[in-house]
C-alpha cells in the first residue's frame, strides 16, 4: 500500500508541470494583458508608459521564458505578487521590513469559499440522502415523484433569480435576514457568540443557494444506486434470512449503494475552493470565484496561475483520497490494488 | 428540512433587528446643517490601494480623493482653482508656473506640510522605477524647484498649456512617510495619511473602507464624520441594500431611475434622485484609412442617416443629451455655437449618391462599381453600446447601407482589432475631458499600434490648432483655439457623436445639503457640506 502510494505521489510532479504549462499557454493564447485593461484605455496614460509596465512585469518576453521565470519562482512555493498595481501577494502573507503585514489574497479569499462550500455540502448530505433513499423504496410511487420534481426543480432554477427573490423577500421585505456581505458593520463589538450568529446569519443564503442547485445530481446518485443494489443477489438473501427490512435497507443496501459516492466527494474536493462568480457577486462575498473572475477579466497572471495551481493539486490530491478511500472501504477494490 | 433550517435560523434572528422603524420617518422636515452622522455608500470594485498614481482604478481614485489634495482642483462650474496652492502664477514666457502654497498646512498625522513634499510627489511620478501609467505629463517637467516652505516653481521645456490639469489631477503624498519606502508595494497603500477631509480609518478586505473625517483637515471641516463605502459587486444586490434602508446612496443606470423608481412610491419617500452631466460620451468612429470612410460625403451621410435623439430616448431613457463637441456642454471649452447634424434620411441619401453609391441592381442595398456598401460596426460587450449598434444598423438600412454588428471582449477587440487597425466602424466611448487638449486623440502624429487616434484621423489644420492649444496658457485665448478645433471636427465628421449620458444617483434623504440641479462639476462638489441631521442619523451606527 505505501509503495502505491509513494508511486502515486510521485507521478503527480511530472502531471502538476504539465497542468501548469499547457494553463500557462492557453492563458497567454487569451489576447491582451494587464496593461490593455479598459480601464487603462485612457489618453492620459501613455503607450511609452505602459511599454515600460510591460517590461517591469516581463510581459515583453516570450511567453516560454515568462514560463522558465515562473517555474523558477514556485520551485521555492513562491507564488509572486498581483500585476494589478499594488501587488498583493497571491498566495501568502508577507512582512516588509517595518513589519506591516500584507495579507495574501488566496489566504484571505480561501476560507470563505471553503467554509461556504463546506456547509452547503453538508447541507446537501443531510438532505439528498434520505431523500434519495425514500425515492428508490417508493419507485414510481408519488412520493418518488414529489422528490425527483424537487430536486430538479432546485437543479433547473437560475441561481441567481432565486437568490435575488430570496435577498428580497428576506431582507427587504422581513428584515430576517441580512442582504449581503459577510459580516455586520460593527461586527468587531459583539460578543463572540454575537459574532458567530452574524457570520451564519449572512451566509444562511449563499450556503442554501449553493445547496439547493447541488442537491439533484447527489439525490438521484443515491436513489439510482439503492435501485441496484436492492436488486442484488445479496439483498434477496438478507431478505430470506428473515433479516427484518430496517436491517435489509440501512445494513446492507444502503452501505453498498454509497461505495461510488466516495468517489464523487473524492472529485469535488477542487470543487471545493472554487466559488460561483455569480453567487459571489451577487452576496457580495470576496471569495475564490469572484477572485479568479476579476484576475482573468484583468490578465492578473500571477493570480489567474496560483489559483489554476492549487486547483490542479487539489484535484490530484482529491482523486487519490478518493482511490484509497475506495480501497479502505471495498474489499474488492483493495485487492485489486495490491496485485 | 432546509425550510426548517432556514426559518428558524430567520425566526431566530428576526426579533433582534425587526423594530427598525424606516418607514415611519418623514423626512420632510429642515433641520440645521449640524456635524455627525456616517454615510454608506457602494461600490462595485475594491481599490488596490489608494496611491492614484499607482493604482488606477476609479474605485481608488474615488476613496483616494476624499483622502488626498492636490495642487489644484475644479470648482463647481468646472473652472480651475486653488487647492492646497493659494494661488499660482505663470511667468510672461508661459514656462515657468510658481504655485504658493497656502499657510499652515498640515498631514493628518501633525506633520507640516510644505513645498518638499510637492517635489517629492513630482520625484516619485516621474522616477522611472514607478509603475505608473501617468507620468509623460511631469516628465516633460524640466527644472521642478522650492524656493521656500511654501513655494513650488516647476519650468517645463515648451509652454505647456495642460499642465495645471494634471497639478489638478496628481495626489500630494508625504515625504516623510515615504521616503525610504518602494512606493510600488508600500504598506502606505493600505494605510494612507493624507491631508483631506477624511482620513482611512478601517480596511476590511473584500467588504468596505471605512473613512473619519481628519481634524487636520486643509481644506476646513467636512459635516459627516464617517464615510462607510461597502463593496458590492452587483447592482441588483446595491439596489435591494438601498430598499433595506443598509446604503445612503448608490449610482443607477438608467432603468432603475426612470423605470422602477416612479413605479414604487415607497422608495420615493425616502430616497432621492440626482442626475448630472456625465463623464463621457458615446460615438460612432470610422476608420479613415479603409474606402469609403476616407470620403467625407460618406462619413457626413452617415452622420445625417443616424437619429441621434432616437438613440439616447431607447438607450438612455431620456437621460442623456446629444453633443457636437468632445467638451462637457455648458463649460468654457464647449463651443455653444455648433448644433449636432439633424436626423435627415434625404440628405443621406444625396451625399451618398454624390459619392457615387445608388441602388443600381435593386436589392435595397446601395452600391458602388458593383460592390454593395456593407460594413462591420465594431463594440466591446457593453449592453448601451450594443442596443445603440442595433439602432444605428436600422437607420442604416433605411439609406441602403447594409452593417452587421460584432460584440467582442475588451481585451480581444483592443488587440485584434484597434491596435492592427482592423475595423470599419467602431462604436465606443470617450471621455468629456476638463481640459480642452485632446493631442493624443486627434493629432495626426498619433497614429502608431498602440496610440489613441486609431481612426487615423489627420487634418494639418486641426494639427495646428492642438498644437497652438498646447502652447497657450490664457484661457481665454485657448478657448478660441479649441472652439475652432470642435467646429472642424464637427464639420469633418471623423466620428458621429451619439449620446453624452446623465450620471445618475439615488442618495438616501437624511443626507441634507446636497445642489439640486446639480452644477457642471456633478452633486460631489460639495460633499464637506453635506450633513445628515441628528433626528435622521441611524441608530445602529451609535456604538461607533
Amino acid at each position: 500500500m505505501l509503495k502505491y502510494l509513494l508511486k502515486r505521489f510521485f507521478w503527480m510532479i511530472p502531471l502538476l508541470v504539465g497542468i501548469s504549462l499547457i494553463s500557462f499557454m492557453i492563458m497567454h493564447l487569451a489576447p491582451g494583458d494587464i496593461t490593455s485593461s479598459e480601464a487603462s484605455f485612457n489618453p492620459k496614460a501613455s503607450e511609452e508608459s505602459r511599454q515600460k509596465l510591460r517590461e517591469l512585469y516581463s510581459l515583453d518576453k516570450p511567453v516560454i521564458v515568462q514560463y522558465s521565470l515562473w517555474m523558477k519562482r514556485m520551485a521555492t512555493l513562491n507564488f509572486g505578487t498581483s500585476f494589478a498595481s499594488h501587488q498583493r501577494p497571491v498566495f501568502w502573507q508577507t512582512k516588509d521590513k517595518d513589519g506591516n503585514v500584507t495579507l495574501g489574497m488566496i489566504q484571505e479569499a480561501l476560507p470563505i469559499t471553503l467554509l461556504i462550500n463546506v456547509l452547503s455540502l453538508i447541507l446537501i448530505i443531510a438532505i439528498a440522502l434520505p431523500l434519495g433513499v425514500i425515492s428508490a423504496l417508493k419507485q414510481n410511487q408519488l412520493a418518488d415523484r414529489v422528490i425527483t420534481l424537487f430536486v430538479f426543480i432546485g437543479f433547473a432554477i437560475p441561481g441567481f433569480w432565486l437568490a435575488l427573490m430570496l435577498m428580497y423577500w428576506t431582507g427587504v421585505q422581513h428584515n430576517w435576514l441580512p442582504i449581503s456581505g459577510l459580516q455586520s458593520l460593527g461586527h468587531e463589538h459583539l460578543h463572540w457568540l454575537g459574532k458567530t450568529l452574524d457570520t451564519l446569519k449572512h451566509l444562511a443564503l449563499p450556503v442554501f443557494i449553493s445547496a439547493i442547485t447541488g442537491l439533484a445530481g447527489i439525490a438521484l446518485f443515491v436513489r439510482n444506486g439503492m435501485l441496484e443494489v436492492l436488486h442484488q443477489d445479496y439483498i434477496t438473501t438478507a431478505r430470506s434470512k428473515g433479516l427484518n427490512e430496517h436491517r435489509v435497507i440501512y445494513g446492507h443496501a444502503l452501505r453498498n449503494a454509497l461505495l461510488p459516492l466516495i468517489t464523487i466527494f473524492g472529485l469535488s474536493i477542487p470543487g471545493l475552493i472554487g466559488g460561483s462568480v455569480i453567487a459571489e457577486s451577487i452576496f457580495a462575498i470576496p471569495g475564490m470565484g469572484k477572485l479568479f473572475y476579476d484576475a482573468v477579466l484583468m490578465r492578473d497572471f500571477p493570480v489567474i496561475m496560483g489559483i489554476l495551481t492549487i486547483g490542479a493539486l487539489l484535484t490530484l490530491i482529491g482523486n487519490l483520497v478518493a482511490d484509497v478511500a475506495y480501497a479502505w472501504a471495498d474489499p474488492r477494490v483493495r485487492r485489486g490494488v495490491m496485485q | 428540512m432546509t425550510w426548517v433550517l432556514l426559518t428558524a435560523l430567520m425566526v431566530s434572528c428576526g426579533d433582534s433587528s425587526s423594530n427598525k422603524s424606516i418607514h415611519t420617518i418623514d423626512y420632510s422636515k429642515d433641520y440645521p446643517a449640524n456635524s455627525g452622522g456616517t454615510l454608506i455608500d457602494a461600490m462595485t470594485g475594491e481599490p488596490s490601494g489608494l496611491i492614484a498614481m499607482i493604482a488606477g482604478e476609479s474605485a481608488a481614485s474615488a476613496i483616494a480623493g476624499n483622502i488626498f489634495n492636490s495642487l489644484l482642483k475644479y470648482d463647481k462650474n468646472l473652472e480651475l482653482t486653488g487647492e492646497l496652492a493659494k494661488s499660482w502664477e505663470i511667468s510672461a514666457d508661459q514656462r515657468t508656473i510658481t504655485f504658493h502654497l497656502k499657510p499652515d498646512l498640515k498631514w493628518a498625522d501633525n506633520t507640516a506640510l510644505t513645498s518638499d513634499d510637492v517635489l517629492f510627489t513630482w520625484q516619485k511620478v516621474t522616477d522611472e522605477k514607478t509603475r505608473t501609467p501617468y507620468g509623460s505629463d511631469f516628465k516633460l517637467v524640466t527644472v521642478a524647484e522650492t524656493p521656500d516652505a511654501n513655494t513650488f516653481r516647476v519650468t517645463y521645456k515648451a509652454p505647456y498649456a495642460p499642465a495645471l490639469d494634471t497639478w489638478a489631477g496628481l495626489h500630494i503624498l508625504p515625504k516623510h512617510l515615504l521616503k525610504d519606502q518602494d512606493i510600488n508595494t508600500t504598506a502606505f497603500a493600505r494605510n494612507p495619511v493624507g491631508s483631506h477631509y477624511y482620513k482611512l480609518e478601517q480596511w476590511k478586505n473584500g467588504q468596505y473602507l471605512k473613512l473619519t473625517r481628519n481634524v487636520n483637515a486643509t481644506q476646513g471641516q467636512a459635516k459627516i464624520d464617517h464615510l462607510l463605502s461597502r463593496i458590492i459587486p452587483d447592482k441588483a444586490a446595491q439596489f435591494l441594500e438601498l430598499s433595506a434602508d443598509n446604503i445612503d446612496s448608490m449610482g443607477l443606470n438608467p432603468i432603475q431611475y426612470a423605470r422602477i423608481f416612479p413605479a414604487r412610491p415607497e422608495l420615493n419617500k425616502n430616497i432621492a434622485l440626482y442626475k448630472e452631466l456625465g463623464n463621457s460620451y458615446t460615438y460612432l468612429g470610422f476608420n479613415l484609412k479603409r474606402k469609403p470612410f476616407d470620403d467625407i460625403r460618406v462619413r457626413q451621410a452617415i452622420n445625417y442617416a443616424i437619429n441621434k435623439q432616437e438613440i439616447i430616448d431607447g438607450v438612455l431613457l431620456g437621460l442623456g443629451e446629444p453633443v457636437a463637441s468632445p467638451y462637457k456642454p455648458g463649460t468654457r471649452w464647449s463651443n455653444p455655437v455648433l448644433k449636432p447634424y439633424p436626423y435627415d434620411p434625404a440628405k443621406a441619401k444625396a451625399l451618398l449618391k454624390a459619392a457615387g453609391y445608388e441602388d443600381h441592381d435593386g436589392d435595397g442595398i446601395i452600391d458602388k462599381d458593383g460592390k454593395p456598401f456593407s460594413f462591420e460596426i465594431l463594440t466591446n460587450q457593453n449592453k448601451e453600446r450594443e442596443m445603440t449598434g442595433v439602432l444605428i444598423q436600422r437607420r442604416l438600412k433605411e439609406v441602403g447601407i447594409d452593417a452587421n454588428i460584432r460584440v467582442l471582449e475588451w481585451a480581444s477587440f483592443l488587440g485584434r482589432f484597434i491596435k492592427p487597425k482592423e475595423f470599419d466602424v467602431v462604436v465606443l466611448g470617450w471621455s468629456l475631458s476638463l481640459d480642452p487638449d485632446q493631442y493624443s486623440i486627434w493629432h495626426s502624429s498619433q497614429q502608431a499600434p498602440g496610440q489613441f487616434n486609431f481612426i487615423s484621423y489627420s487634418n494639418p489644420r486641426v494639427d495646428k490648432l492642438l498644437e497652438a492649444g498646447r502652447l497657450e496658457l490664457n484661457p481665454d485665448k485657448r478657448m478660441k483655439i479649441y472652439h475652432e478645433f470642435s467646429a472642424i471636427l464637427l464639420e469633418d465628421s471623423p466620428i458621429v457623436y451619439l449620446s453624452a449620458g446623465y450620471g445618475l444617483s439615488a442618495i438616501h434623504k437624511r443626507v441634507r445639503g446636497i445642489s439640486n440641479p446639480a452644477p457642471p462639476a456633478g452633486i460631489g462638489h460639495n460633499t464637506y457640506e453635506w450633513n445628515i441631521p441628528q433626528a435622521y442619523a441611524r441608530s445602529e451606527m451609535s456604538e461607533h
